[in-house]
């Protein structure tokens, strides 16, 4: 079928990888949101200053926190990768340290949210 | 790919050391040296988050950590670190609009940036003591 699209509607926000704005656009996103959230963590953290065991696990309890902590623990990770991911790629030359680096990257901000998440479902449904 | 060395010696453009330091560009430094430290704080986070979930032993360790003269001074650094990023990250979302990009405006949101950071982050904190009972 023929393509009546100009070159320039095919190519615009692709760039020359196909799928070139991807991160560009995540990052923002995820800017977004964790602004909103840091608000909450903020919020959290005061709440819980110089507070006994009992006032944590009743706060945590309440599914509107565990939401937005299981949020943040997806959107910052996400943020703090992509962020990373180009320091790497801004700053290490050699090719094989890149891609250690670039996994490793990932683990972390993955372990980051993994437990994150799963310190928030626990606490969550209080075991 | 041709190597490094292989390259000829030539003269390099004005780089860092020669440019007198001004806003804009320690802002831009800023924003990436906080996002290193949120990185690295996220970490201080799923540890206090881990061993909250624990139990009350857990918690009790996490919550003396953070209020010890050092984990105090962490917690600040920390919190600056993110406020200061959440700034730079709203002039650079004024910035992705189109708008603020001259160069006077250019000027006045960075200078914003390290100023509202620091507004903001001394407001937590007095809240934050005062809420503690510190204050």
């Amino acid at each position: 079928m023929a393509d009546y699209r100009t070159a320039l509607a095919r190519v615009r926000g692709l760039g020359p990888a196909r799928a070139g704005t991807d991160h560009f656009w995540m990052q923002r996103l995820t800017a977004m949101s964790n602004l909103f959230l840091l608000v909450f963590l903020i919020f959290t953290v005061i709440r819980l200053a110089g507070e006994p065991y009992e006032v944590m696990r009743a706060y945590f309890a309440s599914p509107f926190v565990t939401v937005l902590g299981i949020a943040f623990a997806i959107s910052a990770p996400t943020h703090m990768r992509i962020g990373m991911q180009v320091i790497i790629e801004d700053y290490i030359h050699t090719e094989g340290t890149k891609l250690v680096l670039m996994m490793l990257n990932t683990f972390f901000a993955a372990a980051v949210a993994l437990t994150c998440i799963v310190s928030l479902i626990k606490l969550s449904l209080g075991a | 790919m041709a190597k490094a060395e292989a390259r000829p010696a030539r003269p390099l453009s004005p780089h860092l050391s020669i440019f007198r330091p001004y806003i804009n560009m320690v802002m831009s430094i800023v924003h990436r040296i906080t996002g290193s430290i949120n990185y690295g704080g996220s970490a201080l986070l799923a540890l206090w988050l881990a061993l909250s979930a624990s139990g009350r032993e857990g918690y009790d360790l996490a919550q003396a950590l953070a209020a010890s003269p050092l984990g105090l001074f962490v917690l600040f650094g920390f919190s600056w670190s993110l406020i200061h990023h959440a700034c730079g990250g709203i002039r650079h979302f004024i910035w992705d609009t189109g708008a603020g990009l001259t160069k006077p405006s250019f000027r006045f949101l960075s200078w914003m940036t390290i100023v509202s950071s620091l507004v903001i982050t001394s407001l937590v904190w007095v809240i934050g003591l005062i809420k503690w009972g510190a204050l």
